[in-house]
């Protein structure tokens, strides 16, 4: 039923057409008298089924080659990691560098961990971050962990004293200094407490801050944010001491790991760096989709011109395949880049290359005397087989590429990937709209009186 | 149309005999200018308020005794590209500006900064090779069995090697006249034309197969001319919409693009080149030796 499938693809390009669509539209029409000024808003897609949760922004995501930002590689110094805590330090490193990211309020900003061969990096991807330089500083610091005193020994008594970054001085104990924290128990005073070693070189430093400081508090600082602030109150000579103030369990494990947090599990270096000012990566997106638009206008003009009426239904086939693109993307969510973009036009293509063999292949069958009807049906069942020989062998390309399996001898993340990705949705869709919506729509609109 | 495509195979080989020699001959004495992508490095782009000339800025650094770049070239509408080693960083560049301000009497804008390290270049190189051979075979396999026969499959890959081929040429070229580099996404751009090529050249042979089919008594030199004449309109019509696409992005689209564009551009051309005019001749040629062969045994 042709008419049913045209309905179908009605509706598909119709919520489609939603989707990519920007989230308001302003209305203003002024017909026959009646005044419409409203704005349509879309609002975002949150689907909940049972557990499952499904939500879209419905956003274009754009790669930081695109919409500006920066990306940067650290590589991780393993080689005094002991294999067995690898995989916990990895993870300590990544979960450790997120939080020093959320500091700067970067929304979507991702950290992940790869591993190439022996070596293992820590990714991370800061969308439209300006000031690139203290973000890299503030990553890459091994100690971002800071032990202050008040500058003015006065307040030093006041107990409750707001302590800030304003009102205290370093003492020059850092991160660096520090070893590690745990959770324990004080049995003598039977509650709850946070144990900590200083690195053996720090001991002396250490000391002479602490017997510095008895009576006043020691303000520990994690990432310029004041996590606690004990009252110092005897020396601590042997660099091992306790912080104690009436915690209860969780607290101390939350303080334990902060504590650690602040020195990096594993040292790491930046290996590569990519800054894109975002009005840099704005300028080549808007060229490039005028560039775009102007390219299939010449492409709908061609088609229109060589084919007729065909090669007009072909085009609307193929801003339907437009349209489905851009909903997928949203969709699935996609984060496009320039090779992205790349695979996307091949892709185009390749889904005009279709809609081509099939009218050729029509055109033999009408010089060959067939009918119309006939031709048109003939065309799209000879032209099949080419179209999905060369569309498979596309596709093992891009299996190759995409590297599902996660093989380590090929590429795990990238730009080769983001590539893949949307040649692959290509070709799929490709097939689907070269074939049953340009069949449809030639099969009821494209009917010639014999 | 009756044309006889195969009697012009001297032809054929003439012009793909010189593209490939130039080629090779452009890889192998001018090799390639790689981008820091490959060989590590860091890259600054600076913006300045109107068009300056790499020439001045240059003599205005030395004369101020600042950092040299290894190369400035110009990238974008007054947009400067300064290269340096790997040891250069931001705060260097953003020192730079300032110094720049004094002399030039504006202060440029640093809107791309990009440092990769060396230990990273040429592990993205590396896998790519190994992609494109695994896919290469993979290829080669599908097209063997879907034509029951390995030399349809062998013969697709040559003429898609002899894309990449004319590809690289170019840019070997293009590097030693204007000082283009290869970068990473000249890598997708390779990547894409190797998928073109293909896509593009089973098309024609998908002709020759069903022509094998129909007309059984008929011999491969006279089935690969009326494939090639059957197929020959598709071919140009569909990279005609790809070149529309392509030429427009390479003149419209931006600095970012404007090389990935052109390299995607000349695969396309001679990816639809090489379907009827290679990879059908080296088919039909194959037979003929093979015949040859035959009737002396």
């Amino acid at each position: 039923m042709p008419v049913r499938k045209l309905a179908l693809i009605f509706l598909l390009t119709f919520l489609s057409l939603i989707l990519v669509l920007p989230p308001s539209i302003p209305v203003r029409i002024e017909l026959l008298g009646i005044k419409t000024d409203k704005i349509l808003v879309r609002s975002p897609l949150a689907l909940k089924v049972g557990g499952l949760a499904f939500y879209r922004d419905l956003e274009i995501k754009l790669g930081l080659d695109l919409a500006g930002g920066s990306h940067l590689v650290f590589e991780a110094d393993v080689s005094k990691i002991p294999q067995e805590d690898l995989t916990s330090a990895l993870e300590g490193t990544r979960r450790a560098i997120e939080r020093r990211v959320n500091i700067f309020g970067v929304s979507e900003s991702t950290v992940q961990t790869s591993r190439i061969g022996q070596s293992h990096r820590v990714i991370v991807e800061l969308p439209g971050v300006k000031d690139t330089r203290s973000a890299v500083e503030l990553i890459g610091k091994t100690a971002q962990l800071d032990f202050r005193e008040l500058v003015n020994s006065k307040e030093a008594t006041a107990a409750g004293a707001l302590l800030t970054l304003e009102n205290t001085n370093s003492t020059g104990f850092t991160g660096a200094d520090f070893k590690r924290a745990r959770p324990g128990f004080d049995s003598t005073a039977g509650e709850p407490i946070v144990q900590f070693e200083t690195k053996d070189e720090a001991r002396q430093k250490f000391s002479e801050i602490t017997n510095r400081l008895v009576g006043k508090p020691l303000a520990i600082f994690l990432d310029e944010t004041p996590i606690s602030a004990p009252i110092v109150n005897t020396p601590i000579t042997g660099g091992v001491g306790q912080i104690n103030g009436n915690f209860n369990t969780s607290e101390t494990k939350v303080l334990a790991s902060l504590l650690n947090s602040g020195a990096l599990p594993i040292p790491v270096t930046l290996i590569e760096q990519r800054t894109v000012e975002a009005s840099l990566g704005a300028e080549s997106v808007k060229a490039s989709i005028v560039a775009g638009v102007v390219g299939l206008l010449m492409v709908i003009l061609f088609m229109t011109l060589y084919y007729g009426k065909l090669g007009f239904l072909a085009s609307v086939a193929l801003l339907i395949y437009g349209v489905f693109s851009l909903a997928l993307y949203k969709l699935i969510p996609i984060v496009l880049t320039l090779p992205g973009v790349a695979g996307f036009i091949l892709s185009v293509g390749m889904a005009v290359d279709s809609n081509i063999l099939v009218f050729e292949r029509m055109k033999e069958e009408l010089r060959a005397g067939k009918r119309w009807q006939d031709a048109m049906e003939a065309g799209f069942g000879r032209a099949w087989d080419s179209i999905r020989d060369a569309n498979i062998a596309t596709l093992v390309t891009v299996f190759v590429l995409f590297n599902p399996l996660n093989l380590e001898f090929l590429h795990t993340s990238g730009p080769v990937r983001g590539f893949a990705l949307t040649l692959g949705i290509g070709i799929a869709l490709s097939l689907f709209t070269g074939i049953f919506v340009t069949r449809t729509l030639l099969r009821i609109f494209g009917r010639r009186k014999e | 149309m009756k044309v006889s495509w195969m009697k012009l195979r001297p032809l054929y080989l003439l012009i793909s005999g010189l593209a490939l020699s130039l080629s090779l001959y452009s890889v192998f004495s001018w090799g390639f200018r790689y981008a820091i992508d490959f060989t590590g490095g860091v890259t600054v782009d600076y913006r300045f308020s109107s068009n300056q000339k790499p020439g001045s800025v240059e003599t205005m650094l030395k004369a101020k005794d600042m950092e040299m770049p290894k190369m400035i070239t110009v990238v974008a509408e007054r947009t400067l590209q300064f290269k340096y080693g790997s040891e250069f960083d931001q705060d260097k560049a953003e020192a730079l500006t300032t110094a720049m301000a004094g002399t030039l009497g504006e202060k440029p804008e640093v809107v791309r900064f990009e440092s990769v390290g060396p230990a990273l270049s040429q592990e993205i190189l590396h896998k790519t090779y190994i992609a494109v051979a695994i896919a290469s075979f993979g290829i080669l396999l599908w097209v063997a069995w879907q034509f029951k026969s390995i030399k349809f499959g062998i013969f697709a890959i040559l003429a898609m090697i002899h894309d990449s081929v004319v590809l690289l040429g170019t840019f070997a070229a293009l590097g030693h006249y204007m000082g283009i580099e290869i970068d990473i996404l000249f890598v997708t751009a390779m990547l894409t034309i190797l998928s073109f090529s293909v896509h593009d050249t089973i098309v024609v042979y998908d002709r020759v197969r069903e022509s094998m089919r129909n007309h059984p008594g008929v011999s491969l030199y006279d089935l690969a001319n009326r494939a090639v004449s059957e197929t020959l309109v598709r071919s140009v019509n569909n990279s005609l919409t790809i070149i529309f696409m392509l030429f427009a992005l390479f003149i419209m689209g931006g600095v970012t693009v404007k090389w990935f564009v052109f390299a995607l551009l000349i695969g396309t051309i001679s990816g639809t080149y090489s379907s009827p005019f290679v990879a059908v001749p080296l088919l039909v040629t194959w037979e003929q030796i093979r015949n040859k062969f035959r009737r002396h045994n």
